[in-house]
């Protein structure tokens, strides 16, 4: 029972899903509906499995002796302090429809003094090793690389005012050199068929999925057999 | 080692450091370009300005502190737009982090330029709910039965703005400012396309090539980047030149990107001149 009750509720609400996009008449527009109230309140409790995956390794590696341990009780004690901040809305309105994020709650302090600098110095880490690493992958090897590298070239230029100064002097006939121009129909043309090929090609992939998923066949989800 | 072959094998901490400076000098002499809006940018700000006063749109901040660079002017920009044109904005975000993100939006830009509008009759801010397109799917059809209050936990019928609203297909227009999943691909899936409501918004250049097979028929139009933020400043400056002090984040933040793009190309082409006298001579030693 323990697995047939799952693949049966798969099932049900896998196939009331679909049906519901191809009959848009009651009860199916209804159940989509519930279903997907259902979803929204089971994604609540991922919260609650993350956190407490997110300590089970920490705690795990503190108590082996693992090498990055400090880094393991910062991450901990930075959870943990959060969490109960948030969940007491220290400095805001208690109980249940307080505000957790409002100004002048302890979080509020938190997510600008921490939260924001630390989330934007990680991004902002990117432009250092993008550029790094452009100067050591872009190299004309071959005729694959070459246009990739002149692709890379439009775009970069053509994503910034550069490009527009570079040839607004083109005269008419010659506009589609414009490099602005052309960083355009690099993204509407060959990104977009490139785009659209790969887009098919997962949409097919999670069709066969849900399908093996709703009939019972893929039953990994499920965990291991006991 | 000759020069050439130190040119194709220079110390990332040289790169690193010329990337730096590429960014801080242009933000310390304040090097700014005129930007200018393209088609792409320019279809949103139309749509907004084609509104009759007072439609409802809804403006969804699905991103975090990282990529504030990038969405929070484009956030900035089409809320001052919609404050413009009086339209009623609904403020939700579908990642944790975007409530907060909207706070700033509308401490900086609702109350700090149109003082005049009230909280629940121009705009309400519904805040965050977890569940992803789930949530997406569920506020379609059912808007108050996922948001029985607002952010700050009072009744959701206590405030005139959502007089007249069940779900989604009620808005005129659905802004999304993503930076990545959920996000704009989410919302032109279940919302844009199954309500046949426009979807609208910006999402960071990482981002941007993925969405275009959305554009135009999904998608009515897309801010790339930072770029698309300044782009979309421009448009708004250039019909409402009242806001050219205000509205200028992107475009001013586009000199230091712009300077380090081409150090970036600079060091591409160092790399690959380096890469060609080499293997030229190479083939040389080969052939002697």
């Amino acid at each position: 029972m323990r697995r047939e009750i799952p693949l049966f509720i798969t099932f049900i609400i896998g196939t009331a899903l679909i049906v519901a996009l191809f009959i848009p008449r009651d009860p199916f527009p209804r159940l989509d509906a519930e279903f997907s109230v259902w979803f929204d309140i089971i994604a609540v409790f991922a919260f609650i499995l993350g956190g407490g995956n997110l300590l089970k390794i920490h705690v795990d590696r503190i108590t082996r002796g693992h090498k990055d341990r400090f880094y393991s009780v910062v991450t901990i004690a930075g959870f943990l302090i959060t969490l109960m901040v948030g969940l007491m809305k220290f400095g805001g309105d208690p109980g249940f429809k307080g505000n957790y994020i409002a100004e002048g709650t302890w979080f509020k302090v938190i997510y600008d003094s921490f939260f924001v600098p630390l989330g934007a110095t990680m991004f902002s880490l990117l432009a250092f090793f993008v550029a790094s690493a452009s100067y050591r992958a872009f190299r004309a090897k071959t005729r694959e690389a070459t246009v990739l590298l002149l692709a890379a070239f439009i775009i970069l230029v053509g994503r910034t005012p550069l490009g527009y100064y570079l040839t607004f002097w083109l005269p008419e006939p010659l506009q589609f050199l414009h490099i602005p121009t052309l960083s355009n129909w690099i993204l509407a043309v060959p990104n977009l068929a490139g785009q659209r090929a790969i887009m098919i090609g997962i949409s097919l992939g999670i069709i066969a999925t849900s399908l093996k998923l709703i009939l019972g066949i893929e039953r990994g989800y499920l965990g291991g057999e006991k | 080692m000759t020069f050439i072959e130190r040119m194709q094998a220079i110390d990332r901490r040289i790169i690193f450091g010329l990337i730096a400076l590429a960014v801080i000098i242009p933000m310390l002499v304040h090097l700014v370009f005129v930007v200018r809006p393209s088609p792409i940018v320019q279809s949103i700000f139309d749509k907004i300005e084609a509104l009759p006063e007072g439609s409802r749109v809804l403006i969804s901040f699905d991103y975090g502190p990282a990529t504030v660079p990038e969405n929070q002017p484009m956030a900035d920009a089409m809320t001052r737009h919609c404050m413009i044109k009086n339209h009623r904005l609904y403020i939700m975000a579908v990642w944790a982090t975007g409530e907060a993100q909207a706070n700033i939006t509308i401490e900086d830009v609702i109350e700090g330029e149109f003082p005049g509008k009230v909280y629940g009759e121009n705009y309400i801010q519904l805040g965050y709910k977890a569940g992803n397109q789930g949530l997406l799917n569920a506020i379609f059809t059912d808007l108050k039965g996922m948001y029985t209050t607002d952010a700050s936990g009072a009744d959701i019928n206590s405030f005139p703005i959502m007089e007249g609203i069940a779900g989604l297909p009620d808005f005129d227009l659905i802004l999304c400012i993503g930076s990545g999943k959920p996000g704009m691909k989410e919302w032109i899936q279940f919302a844009g396309d199954r309500g046949d409501i426009p979807v609208a918004g910006g999402v960071t250049a990482v981002e941007a090539p993925l969405l275009y097979p959305y554009y135009p028929r999904q998608l009515l139009g897309l801010m790339g980047g930072l770029q698309g933020a300044a782009e979309f400043e421009a448009a708004l400056v250039i019909k409402y030149p009242d806001y050219r002090e205000t509205s200028t984040t992107a475009v001013k933040n586009m000199g230091p990107q712009t300077v380090a793009h081409l150090v970036i190309i600079f060091f591409v082409i160092v790399g690959n001149i380096a890469f060609f006298v080499i293997r030229g001579r190479e083939k040389r030693e080969r052939s002697e």
